[in-house]
């Protein structure tokens, strides 16, 4: 998908904050100031540590959260901006979203008809209980599973089937965009293999659009045709997915990948690690100037007074550190 | 190199509802001293509770060892009583569990867990105790040992605690260290630092160590050997090498191409279609026959017996029979190992 001429954007995010507030008077800056944007019928991958705020970032898009300030464009209308529940209804439809625990996000007392057509009941997509059992029958059949399914329980499923009930779910609606949240990560290897094919192929009959959030960087890798880096709150580093992982340029990033044990015993034993000292500091009081640089082996003194800019620095490759900077690269060696 | 554990034939039941779930059906398994061995395999393929019968701390009265052997400095475990079990519990063999979290107790200070695990088993003075429990927590990278001794679990962060359970693990010098999914809740960037003090303090200290986990990854970064378990059984054991360079079960084939690889340009991954089987109904032949491409007949009627595949390599698989076709890998499989 990378180099197609003009490619279309479906979702816009420009300089969005989703900020909490917790306990007295402290925020807690989840989402701070990040602006990406998505293209018609790529996947767009969403990666960092836990708590960088990457959930947040994929409910806040879906308006599942207001948004503190920013904005997030689809297709060109302000999900955020003031609707009618009509209006709203509508752009609930067109994105769905599928959750990490198969287990927790099935209601276990409903049967899997109904638990796939409640977004048909909603939207009234179909006109009479025929229509609406054809359409469920043909839902099961797209992800792998059969008639006979409908009408069993959520709980009667393993993991994969239950995340494939999932999916065929979001499907349901026949939406544009999908946010798919750790979809995978509770799921064995040899399951999580199945629900990705899945996914793909499903991207390639419907044109759908995906946001994949994952803290497991080979699967984003590997479904992904540009990634996101996030680091508390902050975004560190977008480029295209062979071009992030060829050539990672933020720090962090350059740390991330190093950190990841590959399955092969040669390559493990002679590789050189970058290994980050301490953790990931507090959002509720993050570190001034770039957020990494408590843990960045290439910090300097300009990190901890001036907040990084968001710079192209290659084509199509953004990242936000001074050392890519004109105006700072000078004081690095 | 000398064994310092060894499984032999292990059989372990749980008597439920549904009747008796027969997770572990005849494991074997043997640890050098100093060296590190992984567990891999499906959920549910019985690694964690084969690691809890070692230790006796199957959940009674509904686990039971049926039969076989866990054999440690040549004593035989499984035929120690609860007291005896206790006491080697901690002091030669230790245990780490995936979530930190619940291995703590969230009322008490660091320091006093630390100090409780080692005066338990050896006789050293409160003072003493304390100069040990800083001593472990510099050793496992907490900086300001002196004063972090005294704070709570909830003060410490994911990384931090498994730190502090590997330190209790480590108080009392063990021979043999279990960790299973000791990195599984970790981030990354966390658990390559819990990783590089794995290794360092196996070095240092030439523990033994059993890891379980899920990620190949780890399995070619800490272990020399490796153990892949299907349906309560061992069907495939040899070098890190001999495992990820030269696999000879179709399960360990599907499991190495399922994976995504960071450096790979593979458009579709190698699904297992199928799920694993139902151990309270356990398949009377091959566990994997349900669900290998390569099945044949008698893969369903008998399990196979384990074959030689070199002298540190065997595999329960009837592919290795002479009378069976000649079936080559998936070409997603590496042979040798360059990159
Ligand atoms: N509803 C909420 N109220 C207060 N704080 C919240 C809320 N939701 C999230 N947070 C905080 O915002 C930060 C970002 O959380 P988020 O769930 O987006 O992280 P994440 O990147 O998805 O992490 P993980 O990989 O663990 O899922 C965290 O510090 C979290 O504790
Ligand atoms: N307390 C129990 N009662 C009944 N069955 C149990 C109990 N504990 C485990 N089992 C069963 O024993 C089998 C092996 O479980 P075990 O926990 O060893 O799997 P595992 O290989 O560690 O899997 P995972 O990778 O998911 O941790 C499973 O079928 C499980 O359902
Ligand atoms: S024994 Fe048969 S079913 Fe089992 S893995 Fe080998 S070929 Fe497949
Ligand atoms: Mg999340
Ligand atoms: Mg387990």
């Amino acid at each position: 998908m990378a180099n197609t001429v003009e490619q279309e954007k479906l979702i816009e995010v420009k300089n969005l904050k989703k900020h909490f507030k917790v306990g007295g008077k402290a925020t807690l800056k989840a989402v701070d100031d990040v602006s990406f944007h998505i293209y018609k019928g790529e996947t767009f991958g969403l990666v960092g540590e836990s708590g960088c705020g990457k959930s947040t970032t994929g409910r806040t898009l879906i308006r599942l959260y207001d948004a503190t300030d920013g904005e997030v464009l689809f297709d060109g209308e302000n999900v955020h901006g003031k609707k009618s529940s009509k209006e709203l209804k509508a752009l609930n439809r067109k994105m769905q979203m599928i959750f990490q625990d198969p287990y927790a996000s099935l209601n276990p007392r409903m049967t899997v008809e109904d638990i796939i057509a409640e977004g048909i009941d909603i939207h009234n997509l179909a006109s009479n209980k025929q229509e609406r059992r054809q359409k469920v029958i043909e839902l099961l059949e797209t992800v792998g599973l059969n008639s006979e399914h409908a009408t069993r329980y959520a709980h009667e499923f393993s993991g994969g089937q239950r995340q494939r009930i999932g999916i065929a779910r979001a499907l349901a609606v026949d939406p544009d965009f999908i946010i798919a949240d750790e979809p995978i990560s509770a799921l064995d290897v040899s399951i999580q293999a199945q629900v990705v094919n899945l996914m793909q192929k499903l991207q390639k009959e419907r044109g759908l659009t995906y946001l994949f959030i994952a803290h497991d960087l080979s699967m984003v890798k590997h479904i992904s045709d540009r990634v996101g880096v996030m680091y508390l709150g902050k975004m560190a580093e977008v480029a295209g997915s062979d071009e992030l992982y060829d050539n990672p340029l933020h720090p962090y990033t350059q740390a991330l990948l190093s950190a990841i044990p590959v399955p092969d015993p040669n390559y493990e034993r002679s590789r050189e690690r970058i290994i980050l000292e301490g953790d990931v500091p507090s959002p509720v009081n993050p570190p001034s100037g770039c957020r990494f640089r408590t843990r960045c082996p290439l910090a300097t003194e300009v990190c901890a007074n001036v907040v990084p800019r968001w710079t192209e620095a290659e084509k199509d490759h953004w990242v936000a550190c001074h050392i890519y900077d004109d105006e700072y690269k000078h004081d690095f060696k | 190199m000398e064994n310092i554990l060894e499984v032999n034939d292990l059989h372990v039941s749980f008597k439920t509802h549904r009747g008796e779930v027969k997770a572990v059906r005849g494991v074997n398994l043997t640890l050098k001293k100093g060296e590190a061995l992984a567990i891999v395999g499906e959920s549910g393929s019985g690694k964690s509770v084969t690691t809890k019968a070692i230790m006796g701390l199957l959940p009674k009265p509904a686990g039971r060892v049926k039969s076989g052997e866990v054999l440690f400095n040549e004593r035989d475990l499984t035929k120690l009583s609860d007291k005896q079990m206790q006491k080697l519990r901690g002091s030669e063999i230790s245990m780490i569990f995936q979530d930190p979290m619940t291995s703590l107790n969230p009322t008490m200070t660091i320091g006093k867990q630390i100090m409780e695990g080692i005066r338990r088993h050896q006789n050293l003075s409160k003072a003493d105790a304390k100069k040990r429990a800083i001593e472990l927590l510099e050793l496992v990278g907490i900086p300001n040992p002196e004063e972090r001794v005294k704070q709570y679990p909830h003060q410490f962060s994911g990384g931090m605690r498994q730190r502090v359970v590997i330190a209790i693990a480590l108080a009392c010098n063990p021979k043999v260290l279990i960790a299973d999914e000791p990195t599984t809740a970790l981030d990354v960037t966390i658990q390559a630092q819990i990783l590089d003090l794995m290794k360092d303090l196996q070095k240092k200290t030439n523990t033994s160590i059993v890891l379980i986990t899920h990620d190949l990854g780890v399995v070619a970064n800490m272990a020399q050997r490796v153990a892949v378990m299907y349906g309560g059984k061992v069907i495939e054991t040899g070098t890190v090498d001999e495992i990820f360079y030269e696999p000879k079960h179709p399960y360990t084939w599907g499991l190495l191409s399922s994976m995504p690889r960071v450096d790979s340009k593979n458009s579709e991954l190698l699904a297992i279609p199928g799920t694993p089987p139902d151990l309270s109904n356990p398949p009377k032949g091959c566990p994997f026959a349900a669900r290998c491409p390569h099945a044949m007949k008698v893969c369903t009627e008998f399990m196979p017996d384990y074959s030689d595949v070199s002298d540190t390599h065997k595999t329960a698989c009837w592919l290795q029979d002479e009378r069976s076709p000649k079936v080559e890998p998936p070409e997603t499989i590496q042979v040798g190992g360059d990159r």
